[in-house]
């Protein structure tokens, strides 16, 4: 158990270190990062000299260790176009990207846990033909699409939401619901699936054969079961939820991480990029790691082992 | 033929896969008009359906009187081209990694595995924005940033069969009789291992749609001239609330053409392979 433990957090680590070698080639992607980081028509004085200041003419190895060491106390260089270090331009957009994804979850799980189970429960029925649909055509919406879709109905044609900012719960619903389409597709159908198998188990035979009522034996018994696979494919999706909020929250111009990285994506200013990738990408492996350990507090056959 | 008979589901995937690798091909054939051809004269004009609206383009123009019908046909052949070509050589790359991971074992194991995790810990569309952004946005470099995004999906299910197989008695055989690693992986393991690698692809097919119609719609797709969806989709945007007709069918186009690949997906799995859950 403890050897499990110290071995996901070696492993987290090793891809933490890895991302930031990922996020310091980006910059080298193009050859010369003075060439993007100048403004065009630099003179070769202006090159020479940024060059020297930002180290680029040092050995490669010199220049990692380097991002390394300041990426440590949080010092990705300035942003091109604010004049201002990235990572606290990127950290005061955190809490709207965290607002924006954690409602997109809860908002799968509070609607595919009740279908799911619903399906499960009555195989064949009209509800599992819903859920079923709803599976199908929610792992396949462009999820950029349904908001769109979503602000021509919603917004354009009967005014009831509004389509850009933040604000009150009414900005975040069609941002979140965007979002929330896919988790949800892919929640609904794995509740059904372990639900039907849970319902068949032997403990659900014995709780039935007590006497108890189903609603109890599906709530109390199966249920719980169930939802331990819920939290780990919750956790994995964590990446595609942050790529789906880069997206929707350009469209609704949500002020989080999303639309600032991708403004620093198409502006070219390169030290938010990496301080993006950099923070997105370390935040997915925390989360998989509190996954993974949650997991073993969840359930208890694995901490026995 | 077979897939069909046993599932509608996956028969309506091939009718609706086939349709958009018809309209790919015969694009030029199927289109009224030249999907770039500008004609501000009918700008904003709606589908035929519509009061205003005329046969001459049935799905309605856009902005610059494009026929959005044509360019929603011409559309389909960007999607397919770097869809299959990209999941193909993601495929080609991570069956290798998979098949030397799992069959090899040992250190070269745990690094392919580990470089699979830190690819997974990127938001992709995040990592295919940034790097698509500096390497220029044209067909080969969207083909070879979207194999990034999922190479590591094959490298993983193939690495679970090949460490299951490896231990299986004609794999162990081959290797009594003397033959090479390189042998017994093509000529044993790989063979074994490509009825789930094609329902892999088959669904990464229709997620690489996805995501390069959404590379697309932010801007960093195939460059204009050429009709994307994705950036269809970004075009109609502006012009909301007076012409939805130009937003609304390209999304429709991805849709169907992601739901068709995917019941198809669905059907190849139930059918090769049963016991091969959907990789979530």
């Amino acid at each position: 158990m403890r050897a499990y433990i110290a071995g996901r957090l070696a492993a987290a680590v090793l891809v933490i270190l890895g991302v930031s070698v990922v996020s310091f080639v980006l910059t080298f992607l193009t050859g010369d990062p003075a060439e993007i980081m100048l403004p065009p028509g630099a003179t070769a004085a202006q090159i020479a000299k940024f060059r020297a200041d930002w180290g680029f003419d040092d050995p490669v190895f010199v220049q990692y260790w380097r991002f390394l060491k300041r990426a440590v106390y949080g010092d990705f260089g300035n942003s091109l176009r604010h004049g201002q270090p990235s990572l606290p331009l990127i950290a005061a957009r955190l809490p709207a990207t965290f607002q924006l994804t954690v409602t997109a979850m809860l908002l799968a799980i509070a609607l595919a846990v009740p279908l799911g189970v619903l399906a499960a429960m009555r195989r064949g029925g009209p509800m599992d033909l819903l859920a079923m649909a709803v599976a199908l055509i929610g792992q396949s919406v462009p999820n950029f699409w349904l908001a769109i879709m979503m602000i021509l109905l919603f917004a354009v044609s009967w005014g009831l939401l509004p389509t850009s900012g933040r604000g009150g719960i009414a900005h975040v619903v069609m941002p979140a619901a965007a979002i929330a389409i896919n988790l949800m597709a892919l929640l609904t159908r794995l509740v059904r699936s372990t639900m039907i198998e849970m319902l068949s188990e032997d403990y659900v035979r014995t709780a039935r054969a007590k006497g108890l009522r189903e609603l109890f034996v599906t709530s109390r018994h199966a249920l719980p079961n169930a939802l331990i696979p819920l939290v780990t494919v919750v956790g994995l999706q964590f990446g595609y939820i942050l790529g789906g909020a880069v997206v929707i929250e350009t469209i609704f111009t949500w002020p989080g991480v999303g639309l600032f990285t991708i403004q620093a994506i198409l502006n070219r200013d390169y030290p938010v990029v990496q301080a993006s990738v950099f923070i997105l990408a370390t935040a997915v492996v925390l989360i998989n790691l509190a996954v993974d350990l949650l997991y073993v507090w969840l359930d208890p056959r694995i901490r026995v082992t | 033929m077979r897939l069909a008979r046993r599932s509608p589901l996956a028969g309506a995937g091939v009718l609706v896969v086939g349709l958009v690798i018809v309209a790919a091909l015969a694009a030029p054939l199927l289109a009224t008009t030249d999907p770039v051809d500008q004609d501000l004269a009918v700008a904003l004009k709606p589908p035929f359906w519509a009061p205003d609206g005329t046969l001459e383009h049935p799905l309605g123009t856009d902005h610059l009187g494009r026929d959005v019908y044509s360019r929603v046909i011409y559309g389909a052949r960007i999607s397919l081209v770097i869809s299959v070509l990209a999941a193909l050589l993601g495929a080609v790359v991570g069956v290798a990694a998979g098949l030397v991971a799992g069959y090899l074992g040992g250190r070269v194991d745990t690094v392919i595995m580990r470089l699979a995790d830190l690819n997974l810990a990127f938001p992709l569309i995040l990592l295919a924005l940034a790097v698509v952004s500096l390497l220029g946005a044209n067909l080969k470099n969207l083909v070879i940033v979207m194999a990034i995004t999922t190479w590591m999906i094959y490298a993983r299910v193939v690495r679970g069969l090949s460490l299951g197989l490896r231990e299986r008695e004609f794999v162990q055989a081959a290797r009594a009789l003397g033959a090479h690693d390189a042998r017994i992986i093509a000529r044993h393991v790989l063979p074994n291992v490509l009825a789930p690698v094609m329902v892999v692809w088959t669904l990464e097919v229709a997620r690489i749609i996805l995501m390069e119609s959404a590379l697309s719609f932010l801007g960093l797709g195939v460059p204009p001239p050429t009709p994307t969806w994705g950036r269809m989709l970004a075009e109609g945007r502006d012009y909301l609330t007076v012409a939805g007709w130009i937003a609304v069918f390209p999304g429709l186009a991805i849709l169907f053409t992601v739901l068709g690949i995917n019941f198809l997906g669905d059907g190849l799995r139930d059918l090769l392979d049963p016991r091969l859950r959907r990789q979530t």
